[in-house]
C-alpha cells in the first residue's frame, strides 16, 4: 500500500501498542538543553533511573547564554546554575555535549542538521516546540514536554497517537523578495493558528522542490505556530547533498546505503493524504505580523485590520485585543510603522543563508538613528562562516552588532531583551505578549531582509523597495 | 508505579476568559529558569496579573471571591506556543485539578495528560453558562467527570469531552506513560536493533 514519509517513520519506529491505545515509538535521536531538561535528570534521579541510550541523545546550551559575553561565570546567577546543572548531567549520564568550548554551540535547532545528526527517515524528539525544524530532512520531529524528556531520557520512547497528515502544496514560483519565512507566515495566516492540529504537515509543491535545506527549514520550524505537530519536506538530492560530509553523517559505503534507504522514505506519490492544500506561490507577499499571535500576519501593503469592519465576534475581540497591546491604529498602513529594535536571530531565521541574503543588500547601508539592531548567529559555526565571509564585518559597518551564538531576543532569557513598549522587527517566530523581555514589548515577525529593511529605514518598510530587489 | 485513577474532579471554579491563551502569558519566560519546578505556581499569569512594581492588576486570579478554586475555565486554543511543561506545572502547583476549555493545543494538552491534569473541551456557549454561574456564585460546586465526559453544576448538567486515549489514560490510573514505557524497553532494544543509525 502507498505510504506518506509519515507512515513510514512512523510504522519503522513503533515499537507496540500501549494499554490506553497510544503507540510506544522509539525516538532515533534525543535533543536536549539547559531549559527543560534538568527537571526530567531530576525525575531520572528520583526514580533510580538510567539513561537508555545516551550515544542518541546530544546536548547544547542556547536559551541562557549571554550574547555579549564569553566569559564564565554569568552574570546571572540563575543561567550560571543551568549551564552547570546540564554539564554535570551529561557528564554522569555519558551524553555528547556541544558546550561553548567546543566551538559547536547553538541553537538545538541549528546544531542538529549541522553536525549531520538530523537524519531522513529518523524519529527526533527535544523538549522544545521547535523541534519541528528537522522535519525539513524527511525526520518526524516532536517538541516534547519535560515528562516525556524523561520518558526518551529513561526508555527512548515516547507514548503518542497517530497523527494526520496535512499535504500542502506551493506552486509556482516565488516573486522576488519573498521568502521562505513569507510561505510560512502565510500558511499559517491562511489556515490559522491552531489550524494544523493533530496534524502532521507535509510541505511540497515547486517552492520546497527549488528551496534549499535552510530554506525548508525556516518553514517546518513555524509548523507549531500553525498548531500543527510536526511539519516535514521529503528528502531528495537537495537533503543528501547537505548532509554529505557532516561529521555524524554516514562515511564511505555506509553513505550509499544511508542515501539509498533514505530516499525510500519519501511519500509514495500514489499516497493517500488526510488532507491537502495548494497556495499559489505568486499569491505570497513579505508579511509582517501586527498582532500577539504568529497567524495575525498582513502583506507589507496591506494595511492593519479593523475591527469594526468585522461582524464575526470572535475575530472582532482578537483583533481588539491585539491592536490595544501593540498600539496600532486599524486600517493604517503596516508600512511606515516606526521601530526600536531589530532582531536578527533565532533557529527560524539564524543560519548562514539568512545573513549572508541580507549583507548582499546591507552594504553600504546603515541602521538609522534610535535604532538597536542586534544580529546573532544561530551557532558558533554560523558565525564563524560568516567572520569567513566577511559577513559579520558587513553587518557591523552597517551598524549592527554582531554577536555570539545564542536564541538570545528571540525568547529573552539571556540579557538581550525589549524595554518597556519597544517594537521590534523580528526574525524570530513568535510575537506573543511579553515575549521578547519585557511585559509590555512588541514584536513584529517577518523575513531578515524585511528586518534589514525596517533597520535602515527606522521604521517597518518594503524590502523590495529599500533595496531594490529585482531577483 | 500506582498512580491515581481520576475518574472526576470536583470544587470551585474560575474562569480566565480569551482564546489562543498561550505559553508565554500563562508563565512567562523568566519563570523558565530552574533547575525544579517547585515554586513555579507564583509566576502563573504573572504578567498578566501583576504590575511591574509587583502591585495587583485586575485579573481573576487576583480576586479573593475566587481564591481555593481547582477548576480552570478558559476559551478557545488554550496552551498554545510553547512545549514548555512548565504551563501545566504552573497551574498545577498553584492548585487547578482540572481545566475546561473550548480546546487545547496539542503540547499542551499532552503535557497536561502526562501530570494527570484533565483537560475537558466544552462547547463555547456551555463554557459561559457556566462562567456566568461561577460569578454569580464563586463556591458553586462543579464536577468535571472526566469518566462520563460531562461537567455538572447548580443542577444543570453539561457535555465534555476529552480525546479516548486520555480519558482512559486517566481514569485507569495510567496517565504517566513512564511504567508501561519501561516494561517495553526490551521491545524498543530491538525495535533499534533494526535501524543502522540508532547504532552504537
Ligand atoms: S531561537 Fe527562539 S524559538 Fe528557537 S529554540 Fe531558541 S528560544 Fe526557542
Amino acid at each position: 500500500m502507498a505510504k506518506s514519509l509519515f507512515q513510514k517513520v512512523w510504522d519503522a519506529h513503533a515499537v507496540r501498542t500501549l494499554a490506553n491505545g497510544q503507540t510506544q515509538l522509539l525516538i532515533g535521536t534525543h535533543l536536549i538543553h539547559e531549559v527543560t531538561s534538568p527537571q526530567a535528570f531530576g525525575m531520572l534521579r528520583d526514580l533510580g533511573l538510567k539513561v537508555a541510550m545516551p550515544h542518541r541523545t546530544f546536548a547544547t546550551v542556547d536559551h541562557i547564554v549571554p550574547t555579549d559575553q564569553f566569559a564564565e561565570p554569568f552574570a546571572d546567577p540563575l543561567a550560571d546554575e543551568m549551564i552547570k546543572e546540564l554539564r554535570k548531567n551529561c557528564q554522569q549520564f555519558g551524553i555528547t555535549f556541544f558546550d561553548r568550548a567546543t566551538g559547536k554551540q547553538g541553537i538545538v535547532h541549528i546544531v542538529g542538521p549541522e553536525q549531520g545528526i538530523t537524519q531522513p527517515g529518523t524519529t527526533i524528539a527535544c523538549g522544545d516546540s521547535h523541534t519541528s525544524t528537522h522535519g525539513a530532512f524527511g525526520a518526524i520531529a516532536f517538541g516534547i514536554g519535560t515528562s516525556q524528556v524523561r520518558d526518551v531520557l529513561a526508555t527512548q520512547c515516547m507514548a503518542l497517537g497517530r497523527l494526520k497528515v496535512r499535504r500542502i502544496n506551493v506552486t509556482g514560483k516565488l516573486r522576488p523578495g519573498v521568502y521562505a519565512k513569507d510561505v510560512i507566515l502565510h500558511i499559517i495566516r491562511t489556515l490559522g493558528v491552531n489550524g494544523g492540529t493533530g496534524f502532521a504537515y507535509e510541505y511540497g509543491g515547486e517552492v520546497f522542490d527549488r528551496f534549499s535545506m535552510e530554506e525548508r527549514m525556516t518553514v517546518c520550524n513555524m509548523s507549531i505556530e500553525g498548531g500543527a505537530r510536526a511539519g516535514y519536506v521529503n528528502p531528495d538530492e537537495t537533503t543528501c547533498a547537505y548532509l554529505k560530509g557532516r561529521p555524524y553523517a554516514p562515511k564511505g559505503a555506509a553513505w550509499d546505503a544511508a542515501v539509498t534507504r533514505w530516499k525510500s522514505f519519501a511519500s509514495d506519490p500514489d499516497c493517500k493524504y488526510d488532507d491537502v492544500v495548494t497556495i499559489n506561490a505568486a499569491d505570497i507577499a513579505p508579511t509582517v505580523t501586527w498582532g500577539i499571535n504568529p497567524g495575525q500576519g498582513i502583506a507589507i501593503t496591506e494595511t492593519i485590520p479593523d475591527p469594526a469592519k468585522t461582524t464575526a465576534v470572535d475575530e472582532k475581540a482578537s483583533i481588539e485585543e491585539a491592536l490595544a497591546y501593540m498600539k496600532l491604529k486599524p486600517g493604517a498602513p503596516i508600512k511606515g510603522t516606526r521601530i526600536d529594535v531589530a532582531f536578527l536571530g533565532s533557529c527560524t531565521n539564524g543560519r548562514l543563508s539568512d545573513f549572508k541574503e541580507v549583507a548582499r543588500y546591507l552594504k553600504g547601508k546603515h541602521v538609522a538613528p534610535g535604532v538597536k539592531a542586534i544580529a546573532v548567529p544561530g551557532s558558533q559555526g554560523v558565525g564563524v562562516l560568516c567572520a569567513e565571509l566577511g559577513i559579520d564585518q558587513v553587518f557591523r559597518d552597517a551598524g549592527f552588532e554582531w554577536r555570539n551564538a545564542g536564541c538570545s531576543m528571540c525568547l529573552a532569557m539571556n540579557p538581550d531583551k525589549l524595554v518597556g513598549d519597544q517594537l521590534c522587527a523580528s526574525s524570530s517566530n513568535r510575537n506573543f505578549k511579553g515575549r521578547q523581555g519585557s511585559p509590555t514589548g512588541r514584536t513584529l515577525l517577518m523575513s531578515p531582509l524585511m528586518v534589514a529593511a525596517a533597520a535602515v529605514t527606522g521604521s517597518v518598510a518594503d524590502a523590495r523597495e529599500v533595496f531594490a530587489v529585482t531577483n | 508505579m500506582a498512580l491515581a485513577k481520576i475518574t472526576s474532579v470536583t470544587g470551585r471554579g474560575v474562569c480566565v476568559p480569551g482564546n489562543d491563551i498561550d505559553t508565554d502569558r500563562i508563565i512567562p519566560a523568566r519563570y523558565l529558569k530552574c533547575v525544579t519546578f517547585d515554586g513555579l505556581g507564583e509566576g502563573l499569569f504573572y504578567d498578566v496579573r501583576k504590575n511591574a512594581d509587583g502591585s495587583d492588576k485586575p485579573h481573576p486570579l487576583n480576586e479573593a471571591r475566587f481564591k481555593g478554586a481547582t477548576i480552570l475555565l478558559s476559551g478557545a486554543n488554550f496552551g498554545c506556543g510553547s512545549s514548555r511543561e512548565h504551563a501545566p506545572q504552573a497551574i498545577q502547583k498553584y492548585g487547578f485539578r482540572a481545566i475546561v476549555a473550548e480546546n487545547f493545543a496539542e503540547i499542551f494538552f499532552g503535557n497536561s495528560i502526562t501530570l494527570g491534569l484533565p483537560c475537558l473541551n466544552a462547547d463555547r456557549a456551555d463554557i459561559a453558562r457556566l462562567a456566568a454561574a461561577v460569578a454569580a456564585n464563586p463556591a458553586l460546586e462543579i464536577v468535571v467527570d472526566v469518566a462520563k465526559q460531562e461537567i455538572r453544576f447548580g443542577g444543570q448538567t453539561v457535555k465534555a469531552s476529552i480525546r479516548d486515549s486520555a480519558r482512559d489514560a486517566l481514569i485507569n490510573g495510567r496517565w504517566d506513560a513512564i511504567g508501561e514505557l519501561i516494561e517495553g524497553l526490551p521491545a524498543a532494544t530491538a525495535t533499534a536493533g533494526k535501524l543502522p543509525y540508532m547504532a552504537a
